[in-house]
Formats: structure tokens, C-alpha cells, sequence
């Protein structure tokens, strides 16, 4: 099918009114009868289900083309109305013309020699369908001099104000005017100056503006379905073309009986509504239609609009096939290229391979394997495009019939590339190439290095899968979207993708203080590693026992001519560091790619941070930093399991010495900010400049209160040591921080509301525990306690003040950060970098004259900037070094 | 009020008015017509302190924190049609 299309290009596109006529012309019935059925279930001639409007049931023929369901594209009917209704869309359109014109002669109201240099400047323009954004301001220029017009410059009539009231009400000096009247007036415009008022009149005439026909759509356009319990249900619109019918022959009858002006005004206000309503039921001013359960009736516009709408959620976005979506758990040992799916979903996801005369063999091998065996085929695509279905039963025949340029539909297989993805997606990460490894079980897997980028966890996250279809598709997921393709942010230039948690921990492990490991050991760390070779010279032989470091171990995944100095996240930040010598084994040093000192941790190959992997990915190419990225954490992971890693509260303990240091330091807190408010209180407090007295004694006590909680911190971090699981986790980056640490052990501190101490409650006071304008830390939301400890009541009250500001923040900030996303992503999104680097939109609009005005990829510079003087320099250095020896 | 030299402030970027042939070089250069040029409003109070007029392309200087100084060219237009 695919290869029989035929591009077309649209050339124009035309927005016209439909006229009576017209409406008329296309019309396959006229509707009278506001019945849809009869007794026996038969569609009523000129009904609303009049079989000349095409056929919903499978069988029938259409009376109007004679074609089957799904083959005839549905016919209009229309509904003639007794008398002319406005149409709600074009209101602000009807105000505009009935205020520019004449109420007498028609005329625009613009003396004749304006119409003239108006139509000059128009006729400059050229074509005015392919001008409109030349053609609006001209046109509102129009109306805003030709609305303040009080006499008609042609007839010489004096002007009254007209007025709308919403919805659909005109007025002129407060009296009504019908739309009967309305139509005549726009009737008397004449067609040369239509376009001075923006209208073609080669199209459109305003008083088409106004109905005197209603077009009924066809009935494939509002199907009615049928219940299992035999009944009929109808379309929403068919129960509002119904009360349209149903009114407008009421109106119909009183007229022609000559009823008295009243009940006609009223009928006729009645068809106003039913016609609005079926346009827009959210039409503003009037009550929305209801269904009989109360439900209110979604009518035209609300087909069309918002995010259920026709356009955001049919248009602009789709269905699609071969896709599947299951939920993810994780799996170490696939590479982050890879992910894992059932052999469920390979079963059912395809793709087309085209047989010819050297894979042949390979494809009728496959068909003859059939849709339930895995590496299978489920359909057969003929020459003629006609598709076969493979079945258990029909396999045999069909593998013997399969030909050169026949297509099969085979299984997914190992290897083959797909697109991963999680919502939301928020970026071009969110959306990955990865190769399929076909496993048991019935998740997909992904690797841990991913997460980050995705956003995944495994507490139930699903995520979505796409099979891709053709050979370019399959090439561009290849080369550009591919996983190890993405291992650099165009955010920032540096990893998104890299070690996380238990990662983090191992590696730390493996290197912190150089560990020693037996032949055995050390062999045993490397298996899972894609490491081929033997080790080098051991480091140490003790008592005749070889043994090599964590550092040798970890070098050896490391490139041969790797040289860096940086850094590690345990870093102590000493105010004069001590560089190779570093006491706390904190600065890194690779010399042709061997680990000399330091620590490898977050700061080395951690998302979002990782320097190492950074330099890896960026010097010697994507393959390289897949490679390195998938043996680290193999090597991580084996260490760690290895060795044992757990931690638990009491790893939280402190000393009582300890405990009395910090007590005796937050004691001395809350004191100080006793004496802070009495200070204030006897106004002895020192105002600090550009704040008042309030504010200068809540900023001490916070300063006060803040120290106290970082003290007691400390003070517990001293005890706390590298041998402690939960500061190996906080200092190596791999989760948590010290913070968390001394939150746990020490105390919790000042808790804040929109970023003050807690003061809203009761009056003059939080909570009634206390007393009036008390102003001490307790009674404004300090909390002494540690996690550990536990709170008091009041104390665990003002956390969880705080902690729901925290939830509140996160909820607002998603909702809102999601529109402007919308909103900027609409604006930005035909913009690409031309070959000439210019930044252009689709019509060849320049935006940008040189991308980011220094033409630099993001994602290809470090850290944002072009070019990495620093360590150009050190590479230099180090060169100059080695020669000089 | 005092009336601002929007000339001498600090965060106005330097504008020249492009010569005919720097014109027709710049459009050369890019391969577009005035049509596809950023726009300025005649409106715009910088276009007025250096006088331009409508159908001018002008020339910014502008600061970059990324490119140190890059050139930026706006087309000047009508701000509301007269007639």
C-alpha cells in the first residue's frame, strides 16, 4: 500500500462561507420529520436517519451512491429554517458589518476617495486569499475608522450605535433587531466594498452570516449504536437536530396559522438556542443543552476543542501500531543500548522484511515457523498488497507460496532496533533507540543507567515501545537516537547517563584506599566485565601471596592513553589542597590509563556529574563510552556484592559524649533566641538596614537557629565516619547527603513556611500549647529532635506544615511547568538549523543568524563552552613533561 | 517625565542602518528577501533615535554571553498601514 502513494503539495488552501444555495446543492434529502426510526426499525424517509445519508450498517447499500459501509463518505442533508437564525461563530463578524455599514444605503461608511486608498493598498498586496497577515491590519484599520462613521458619508443617514448582547442578540438604540432584519441590511452591501471588510466576495456574502438553511451532517458522522439490549442509542448531535426540527416546525405551524407575534418572537428565540447550542453548547450567557441523565450534550465545537478534542488528541496525535507498553524492573546485566521484552510482546510486534532471491530461504523458514513459535512471522504482505494472515493451520501453504517481493511480516528478534519511551516526554532523552533482547518473564528491562534520562523507577512504571518500520527509520534510530548516543545532555554538555546508587557505592568500594584482592578475587571482580587479558603485575606479594589493588583492577577498563586530574566527590574542599598527596584519598590522578590515586565515585562516572565518563564519551567515541559505561558498572556491581554493603538506623549512632555536645549547642540556640526577642522586646535590637524591626529579629533567629542545626550536624559528622554505610553513600554521591545524615542523628531544625519561621495558627500564636506572641524557637517551629529520636506532637505538627508545602510546591510547579512547555513547544516547533546555520522557521524566516549566536552544540560542548581550554592545556603540560625526562 | 536617550543606555545594543549594497549582500549572503528578515517596528523608539525609515535593514551589535559580539539584522516595517 505505502508504495502506491502519491505526494501532492498543497498549494493554497481557501476559507469561504457556504451559501443557501450551496448548502442546498449538496444536499442529498431535505429533513422534515424529527423522527428517526419507525416501529420496525427502519430509518424514516426525511428523517434524520434518512438512508440518503449514508450507510452505518454493515450490509446496506447507500441510497444516494450506492456503495457499502466504510466505501460511501456519508451525504448532507438540510433542514430548511422558517425563519433566519444568526450562526453563533460569525457574531463578532455580524457586529463589525452592521457597524460599518449603512443602516440604509448598505455603503461602508468611509467617504469615497478613503475607499480608494484603501483598495490601492490592497491591490499592492497582490493575491489577498495568499495575504491574510497583510490583509488583517488593514482590515481592522478599516473597521475602527468606519464604526466611529455617525453619518453615512453616501446617503447622508445618521448612524445609531449598535450593540450585541451576548450571545446572539443585536440591539440598536436598545431595540431588537431580528435576524430577519440583520440579513436584510447585509444584503444591501455592496460586493466592492466586501473587501475593504476583509471578505472575498468571489466566495462569501455576509448575510451568509445568518441561516436560512441548517446543513445536517451525515449519519457516518453521527452514528447511533445499538445496545446489547436491542435499544437505540443516539449521537448527540442527532438529539440536537432533533429539538432544531422539532422547533422550527412549531415555528412553522403558529406562523402560518397567523399566531400572535408574542408565541412566534418566543419559538423563534427557542430555535436560536437549539441552533447555537448544536454549534457550541459551551456558548457563554446561555444554559448548555442537557441529555436526559443530565449530562451536558457535546455538540460540534466541542468535538473540535481542547486537549479530547478532534485536533489535540486525533490530529495532532495518534494511535499507532506495533507499539506496546508493559511495566519495567531492571536488569544490570543488559547494556544501556539494550532493553529487555517478553516474549510475548516479540510474538506480536513485527517487522516487514521484503523477500528476495538471497533471504528467501531465511523467509519461508520463518512463515513456516508460524505466529506462535518465536522467531516466527505473522502476516504475509502479497505484491498486490493484499495481506495473508499466518496461522497454525495455513503455514505449510503459505511458506510454499512466499515469492521474491512478497513482504513478511517476521518477529522481532534479538538485535533488532527499537524506540523506548516514558511519559512524560519532556525531552528528546525521553525517546531512545535501544536493541532488543528477547527474554522471559513479562516486563520490559532496562539497564540502570537509563533511568535518569527516562525519569523511571521501578515502583510500577510503564513504559512504551516502538517497533520501527522501515529500513531509513531503523538507520536514523541507529545513528542518532540510540542510547549511547544520548550519554551527553545538550542541557548541560555533560552525562545524563551514568552510574546511579548501588553503582556509585561498589565503585568506591573497589577503589577508596586501594583494596587488596587475591588472583582469584581480582578475576572474580573482572567476569561480568568485557574484559579479555590477563592481569598485570601484582601490586604486593605477601608471604608469597599475589595480590592487586582496586585501583590496578579498575584501571584495566580503562583506556590505554587516558590522562586526567581532578577531583572526587569525598573531596574535603581543604583550603590548600594537597593534590597526589591527599590525605583523604580525594584527588584523582590517571596517567595512561592507570588509576594512580584518589577515588572513584559520583564525581568520576555518576549521572549528571561524572568527569571520567565525560571524557571517555567526548575523546574516544559513543562506542567507547557504552563500552566503559556497562563494564563499570558490571565491576561495581560485582564488588559490591562482593564485598557487602548494608546500612541500617544505627548507623545513625552517635557517642553519649556526642549527644550531650549537641544538646548542649542546640540549648544554647534556643537561649540565644530568647535573648534575641527580648532584645526586640526592650527594642535594643540592631535594625538591619533596609529591614524592620520584625524582620531584622526573624532573620537572627533564623541565622541563629540554621548554625545550631549545621553545628549539631558537624558535631555528628564527626562521629560519623568513611566506614559508616550511610557516609559512604552521602559523600560518594551515591544517595542521600549529609544533611540527611545529620537530620537523622543530630536535629532537624527551623521548619518554614513560604520560606519564614511558622507563624500562621491561632491568633498570635501557632498553636494554643502556647503563649500569645510568644516568639521563641518552639512556638514558631523548631524542631530539636532528631528523626531518630523522634518528635514531640507539636514538633511533628510544624513538620508536617513544612512537608506539605513541599507536596503543595511540586503539584503547582508540574501543572504549571507542563503548559509553558505546551506553549513554548507550539512556538518552537517548525524551527531547525539550516546548513548555512542559520536558525529558519518553515516559510525560510530567519530567527537566529548563527545558532545560539556562537553556532555551538550544547550536547558536543563541555559544559557550554566551545572549547575546553583547561584541558588542552593540561594534555599539553603533561606532553611537554614526558618529553622533558 | 525626562525624556530617555535610549542612545546612551547600557543594555541598548549599538543599531546602524545598512547601506544599499550591504543590503544587497546580506540578502546575497543568506540567499532571502527582505521578507524573510526579523522585523522592527518604525515605532520602535531605537529606529527613531537613529532614523530609519520603513524598508531599512538595520545592523545590531549585540553583547553575547556565548559569542562575545554577534550581528544581528532586523527589516524595518510599518507599524499600522496609513492611509
Amino acid at each position: 500500500m505505502r508504495y502506491q502513494y502519491i505526494p501532492k503539495k498543497i498549494g493554497e488552501i481557501q476559507f469561504a462561507l457556504l451559501s443557501p444555495d450551496e448548502i442546498r446543492k449538496m444536499s442529498a434529502t431535505k429533513i422534515i420529520t424529527a423522527d428517526t426510526y419507525d416501529d420496525d426499525g427502519f430509518p424514516i424517509e426525511m428523517g434524520l436517519m434518512d438512508p440518503h445519508l449514508g450507510v452505518i450498517e454493515p450490509g446496506l447499500r447507500c441510497k444516494t451512491c450506492g456503495k457499502k459501509v466504510d466505501e460511501c463518505p456519508g451525504h448532507f442533508g438540510h433542514i430548511d429554517l422558517a425563519l433566519p437564525v444568526i450562526h453563533v461563530g460569525y457574531t463578532k463578524k455580524i457586529k463589525e458589518f452592521l457597524q460599518c455599514t449603512c443602516r440604509s444605503c448598505g455603503r461602508i461608511l468611509l467617504p469615497e476617495d478613503k475607499i480608494n486608498d484603501v483598495k490601492k493598498k490592497i491591490e499592492q498586496i497582490g493575491n489577498v486569499s495568499l495575504r491574510a497577515l497583510e490583509l488583517n491590519p488593514i482590515v481592522s484599520e478599516v473597521t475602527s475608522m468606519a464604526s466611529s462613521t455617525k453619518v453615512c458619508p453616501h446617503c447622508g443617514e445618521p448612524q445609531k450605535p449598535i450593540t450585541l448582547d451576548k450571545p446572539t442578540t443585536f440591539r440598536e438604540e436598545g431595540h431588537k433587531i431580528t435576524p430577519k432584519e440583520i440579513r436584510e441590511r447585509l444584503e444591501r452591501v455592496p460586493n466592492e466594498d466586501l473587501i475593504l471588510l476583509g471578505m472575498n466576495p468571489e466566495v462569501a456574502r455576509p448575510e451568509w452570516m445568518i441561516l436560512t438553511v441548517l446543513p445536517v451532517p451525515p449519519v457516518t458522522v453521527r452514528p447511533s449504536i445499538t445496545l446489547e439490549s436491542g435499544d437505540r442509542s443516539e449521537d448527540d448531535l442527532t438529539h440536537k437536530l432533533v429539538d432544531v426540527l422539532r422547533i422550527n416546525q412549531r415555528l412553522q405551524e403558529n406562523r402560518d396559522a397567523g399566531a400572535p407575534q408574542l408565541i412566534v418572537e418566543d419559538l423563534w428565540e427557542l430555535l436560536q438556542y437549539h441552533i447555537t447550542t448544536y454549534f457550541d453548547n459551551q456558548t457563554s450567557g446561555i444554559p448548555p443543552a442537557r441529555h436526559r441523565s443530565g449530562r451536558p450534550l457535546k455538540t460540534l465545537a466541542q468535538r473540535l476543542k481542547g486537549k479530547e478534542g478532534r485536533f489535540r488528541s486525533n490530529l495532532s496525535g495518534k494511535r499507532v501500531n506495533f507499539s506496546s507498553r508493559t511495566v519495567i524492573s531492571p536488569d544490570p546485566y543488559i547494556s544501556i543500548n539494550e532493553v529487555g521484552i517478553p516474549k510475548e510482546v516479540a510474538m506480536e510486534l513485527t517487522v516487514p522484511v521484503r523477500v528476495n532471491e538471497f533471504n528467501i530461504e531465511y523467509a519461508k523458514k520463518l512463515v513456516l515457523k508460524g505466529p506462535d513459535v518465536h522467531p516466527g512471522a505473522n502476516y504475509l504482505i502479497r505484491p498486490d498488497g493484499q495481506r495473508l494472515r499466518i496461522t497454525e493451520r495455513n503455514k505449510e501453504t503459505l511458506a510454499e507460496r512466499v515469492d521474491i517481493g512478497w513482504v513478511v511480516e517476521r518477529h522481532v528478534v534479538d538485535g533488532d532496533i527499537v524506540l523506548f519511551n516514558r511519559q512524560p516526554s519532556l525531552h528528546r532523552m525521553s525517546m531512545m533507540g535501544h536493541e532488543v533482547r528477547v527474554m522471559s518473564d513479562k516486563t520490559f528491562r532496562l539497564n540502570l543507567p537509563v533511568c535518569p534520562p527516562y525519569n523511571a523507577d521501578f515502583d510500577g512504571d510503564e513504559m512504551n515501545l516502538h517497533c520501527l518500520q522501515s529500513e531509513e527509520a531503523r538507520a536514523e534510530a541507529k545513528i542518532i537516537m540510540k542510547v549511547q548516543e544520548h550519554i551527553l545532555s545538550p542541557r548541560f554538555g555533560g552525562p545524563v547517563i551514568g552510574a546511579i546508587h548501588d553503582h556509585i557505592s561498589g565503585i568506591f568500594l573497589l577503589t577508596y584506599r586501594n583494596p587488596m584482592f587475591t588472583r582469584e578475587e581480582a578475576y572474580y571482580l573482572l567476569h561480568k566485565t568485557s574484559f579479555k587479558g590477563t592481569l598485570p603485575e601484582p601490586d604486593k606479594v605477601e608471604n608469597g601471596v599475589e595480590y592487586w589493588g582496586g585501583k590496578t583492577i579498575f584501571s584495566l577498563l580503562l583506556p590505554k592513553d587516558l590522562n586526567m586530574e581532578y577531583r572526587s566527590s569525598i573531596c574535603e574542599n581543604c583550603s590548600v589542597c594537597t593534590k597526589e598527596k591527599c590525605e583523604y584519598d580525594a584527588y584523582v590522578v590517571i596517567r595512561n590509563g592507570k588509576l594512580l590515586t584518589g577515588t572513584i565515585d559520583g564525581a568520576s562516572i555518576g549521572a549528571f556529574k561524572g568527569k571520567l565518563l565525560e571524557r571517555i564519551v567526548r575523546d574516544y567515541g559513543t562506542d567507547e563510552g557504552r563500552r566503559f559505561l556497562d563494564d563499570v558498572t558490571r565491576l561495581a556491581i560485582t564488588t559490591i556484592s562482593y564485598l557487602g554493603f548494608s546500612t541500617g538506623i544505627d548507623e545513625e549512632d552517635i557517642p553519649p559524649d556526642a549527644q550531650r555536645q549537641i544538646d548542649e549547642v542546640l540549648q544554647n540556640a534556643i537561649k540565644r533566641v530568647d535573648e534575641l526577642v527580648e532584645a526586640y522586646k526592650k527594642g535594643l535590637l540592631e535594625q538591619m538596614p533596609g529591614r524592620s524591626m520584625e524582620e531584622t529579629l526573624e532573620v537572627e533567629i533564623m541565622r541563629v537557629l540554621g548554625r545550631a542545626r549545621d553545628e549539631a550536624g558537624q558535631i555528628a559528622g564527626r562521629y560519623l565516619g568513611l566506614e559508616n554505610s550511610a557516609v559512604i553513600m552521602a559523600k560518594s554521591g551515591a544517595r542521600g547527603s549529609m544533611l540527611n545524615l545529620s537530620q537523622m542523628s543530630g536535629s532537624i531544625g527551623q521548619q518554614a513556611v513560604r520560606g519564614e519561621r511558622i507563624h500562621r495558627g491561632y491568633s498570635d500564636r501557632t498553636l494554643p500549647h502556647f503563649k500569645r506572641g510568644d516568639l521563641g524557637a518552639f512556638a514558631r517551629g523548631f524542631v530539636k529532635s532528631s528523626y531518630k529520636k523522634g518528635l514531640t506532637p507539636i514538633e511533628y505538627f510544624f513538620h508536617s506544615m513544612g512537608g506539605r508545602e513541599g507536596l503543595v510546591d511540586t503539584a503547582v510547579r508540574t501543572s504549571r511547568s507542563g503548559y509553558m512547555q505546551r506553549r513554548l513547544i507550539n512556538a518552537l516547533e517548525d524551527l531547525k538549523v539550516s546548513l548555512d546555520r542559520t536558525v529558519r522557521n518553515t516559510s525560510g524566516g530567519i530567527v537566529q543568524f548563527f545558532y545560539g549566536e556562537d553556532g555551538v552544540d550544547p550536547s558536543r560542548s563541555t559544559r557550554g563552552d566551545a572549547v575546553d581550554y583547561d584541558n588542552i592545556i593540561y594534555q599539553v603540560m603533561l606532553k611537554a613533561e614526558e618529553g622533558s625526562k | 517625565m525626562e525624556k530617555i536617550n535610549v542612545l546612551g543606555h547600557r543594555l541598548v545594543p549599538r543599531h546602524r542602518i545598512l547601506s544599499e549594497d550591504e543590503k544587497k549582500e546580506l540578502l546575497a549572503r543568506y540567499k532571502i528577501t527582505e521578507r524573510d528578515l526579523p522585523k522592527i517596528l518604525i515605532s520602535d523608539p531605537m529606529v527613531k533615535a537613529i532614523g530609519a525609515n520603513i524598508g531599512d535593514v538595520l545592523e545590531i551589535e549585540r553583547i553575547s554571553p556565548t559569542a562575545g559580539i554577534s550581528y544581528y539584522y532586523r527589516y524595518v516595517v510599518e507599524d499600522k498601514p496609513t492611509f
